[in-house]
């Protein structure tokens, strides 16, 4: 197996995986981030709510290196400064992200998405001399298997259901073996059923991965998350367990409305 | 975990089908050709004249670049509008050496090529300095498209220009390239171009033998491109180009850094460009910058647009199709070709965005189904 050079081995040293401080970040003079501190243990799961507009996608944006802050530090592990890197190399770095709206590559096969999304050599030369070995082979096999598009693998991914996009966006994370993975809206437009089986799937890589996500479904946070963050006019409005900050009143007021 | 999985296998390079049609092409180019244009008496009916072969030539050349345009175009979703500068790029390089062979046959019987006589010169320019070389043309065949797109690309895709902004400034550098190459001080003819060649090689380029070495030369070039092409867009290397042209940024979020991908396939577009601008300029015998003009950057999208982009077979068809409906059309109706061919590009996009070759394919599949 290959390992991709550029990558900086993740110290964990202080015990987070990702260390946001004081970053602000303003479109036209409107902040769409401010003063937002944040971090992430290793093995954590942790879900962000918060109203539209809370900055949740901006910030998803900003550590993934699609938009650049104002201000502030951005850290992966004790030791990566994020901010000097761009988006390929960030990916690269073990960061993987879902985006709200399912994005997969609609003319190529499930398959053909999948073994490009997998971790291995990114660069021209190898692309074009590319040829998958047996271990490779395994990892989609088992990953397909887990995002139950096995059967499925030969099909143009334009034509899956709404769902299945979703699986195949997450499928295509995880054979990029990221270490944290940055989900927004990842149940959006999904079944009732297959809801609980990404919970099920979100539970059983807490652990070995840092999982970040956004999700407006409270029942799905609910069934997943030990600690919930709530974002507001970019900042943190208030940490703890669901239970918690539902009951906080300034939560409270943000969602019903002042 | 993999026992109960079929790991779909890579697709072969060609389907059986594929490579009948290949060997098959081949025999006409080398084989049919030849004999029907050298060895059939003139007034047999199995005659092809001279007529005919050197428009087939010449459309094969349109076709590379229209195959060219189309890794750019259709597969990696980066339409260029300045492709008529690389084919005319490679066709000046090749001119340059043609006059050089003319030697002192000119009207003025000079050293020089005549049109620098008339300009007063007295010595070759400095960028004519390795004209004389065959090697170094061929080599300059290459390097100077690829050199021209590299560093317009470089800069392009690193500053993320995409869309109908990429398209206008590659129109805008062409037509920049032409207003230079009009101009008699840049050493390359002026407006009218370089013609009037008498040999290649130190042999005259007028002799039937000469003529079809070239056409042969010129198809095995098309297959060989044809080929590469295929080779080329079925490894994972053709799959990130389309996964550029479908979603760039999910492209960037699974660790691929676009830029030397695009500048890649750009650059080895413009150089399969140029070799197509190289092969022409001797067996049409002229080169001049109306090349470089807008319409003949568009005339090669149209052509990849009507035979289908997105897949190798179009372009090549459509140049033939386009081209053959030119020759045609200009003799019967010459006012009216420019309203057909808008009309033809026009009709594609609204109705046709596969292609005739999408088309075809289309209805085959339903009549199986």
């Amino acid at each position: 197996m290959s390992v991709v050079t550029s990558e900086a081995d993740v110290h964990l040293d202080h015990g987070r995986i990702l260390y946001l401080e004081d970053v602000s970040v303003s479109f036209d003079g409107f902040k769409a981030i401010n003063k937002l501190s944040l971090d992430i243990a290793p093995g954590e799961l942790r879900c962000i709510i918060g109203p539209n507009g809370a900055g949740k996608t901006t910030m998803m944006d900003i550590i993934t290196g699609k938009t650049r802050p104002d201000s502030g530090t951005v850290f992966f592990g004790s030791t990566i400064d994020l901010l000097r890197y761009r988006e390929a190399e960030i990916a690269q770095l073990g960061i993987g992200r879902k985006f709200q709206k399912p994005t997969v590559f609609e003319n190529l096969t499930v398959f053909e998405n999948l073994e490009l999304a997998l971790k291995t050599h990114k660069g021209v030369w190898p692309s074009v001399f590319f040829k998958l070995n047996s271990e490779q082979t395994d990892r989609l096999a088992e990953v397909l298997h887990t995002i139950h598009l096995a059967d499925q693998l030969t099909r143009q991914a334009g034509n899956l259901s709404h769902g299945q996009k979703q699986w195949l966006e997450i499928g295509m994370l995880l054979v990029q073996e990221p270490k944290l993975l940055l989900l927004d809206e990842p149940v959006a437009g999904m079944t009732d059923e297959e809801t609980a089986r990404t919970a099920e799937l979100f539970l059983s890589l807490k652990g070995q991965h840092s999982l970040m996500v956004v999700e407006h479904d409270m029942g799905f946070v609910k069934t997943i998350s030990d600690i919930v963050t709530v974002l507001c006019d970019g900042a943190v409005l208030a940490q703890g367990t669901l239970d918690q900050v539902q009951a906080d009143e300034r939560v409270i007021e943000v969602y019903l409305g002042r | 975990m993999n026992s109960n999985l079929e790991i779909p296998k890579p697709p072969p390079l060609l389907s059986h089908k594929g490579w009948t049609v290949c060997w098959l092409a081949l025999l006409v180019i080398g084989g049919l050709v030849p004999a029907m244009n050298l060895l059939a008496p003139v007034d047999s009916w199995w005659h092809l004249s001279d007529y005919a072969v050197a428009l087939i030539a010449k459309i094969m050349c349109y076709a590379m670049a229209a195959l060219a345009l189309d890794l750019i175009w259709g597969y990696t979703g980066i339409l260029s509008l300045g492709h008529g500068l690389f084919f005319a790029l490679g066709g000046y390089v090749m001119g340059m050496y043609l006059m050089r062979q003319i030697g002192r046959d000119g009207n003025y019987k000079s050293d020089l090529p005549d049109f620098m006589v008339f300009l007063d010169w007295k010595t070759l320019p400095w960028h004519w300095t390795f004209s004389d070389s065959f090697v170094a043309t061929l080599i300059l065949i290459v390097l100077v498209p690829a050199g021209v797109a590299w560093v317009f690309g470089f800069f392009a895709f690193r500053s993320r220009i995409k869309g109908v902004y990429f398209s206008i400034i590659t129109q805008a550098l062409t037509f920049a390239a032409m207003l230079l190459f009009f101009r008699n001080e840049t050493g390359f003819g002026g407006n009218n171009g370089f013609t009037d060649f008498k040999r290649i090689l130190g042999m005259p380029l007028a002799t039937p033998g000469m003529r079809m070495a070239l056409f042969v030369l010129t198809g095995l070039t098309l297959l060989g491109f044809y080929l590469m092409a295929r080779w080329l867009m079925r490894s994972k290397f053709g799959r990130v180009l389309q996964a550029i042209r479908d979603a760039e940024t999910r492209v960037m979020f699974s660790g691929y850094n676009p830029l030397p991908y695009k500048l890649t396939i750009w650059t080895l577009s413009a150089v399969m460009c140029g070799v197509a601008g190289a092969l022409y300029v001797p067996q049409v015998g002229i080169i001049n910058p109306s090349e470089m003009s807008t319409a003949a950057s568009i005339e090669m999208v149209v052509w990849a647009a009507v035979g289908g982009r997105a897949s190798l077979i179009g372009p090549i068809v459509g140049a033939f199709l386009v081209n053959g409906a030119k020759s045609w059309l200009t003799v019967v109706a010459p006012e009216f070709w420019l309203y057909f061919l808008g009309a033809l590009f026009i009709g594609v996009t609204l109705f046709l965005p596969t292609g005739v070759v999408g088309l075809l394919k289309r209805l085959r599949g339903e009549g199986r189904s």
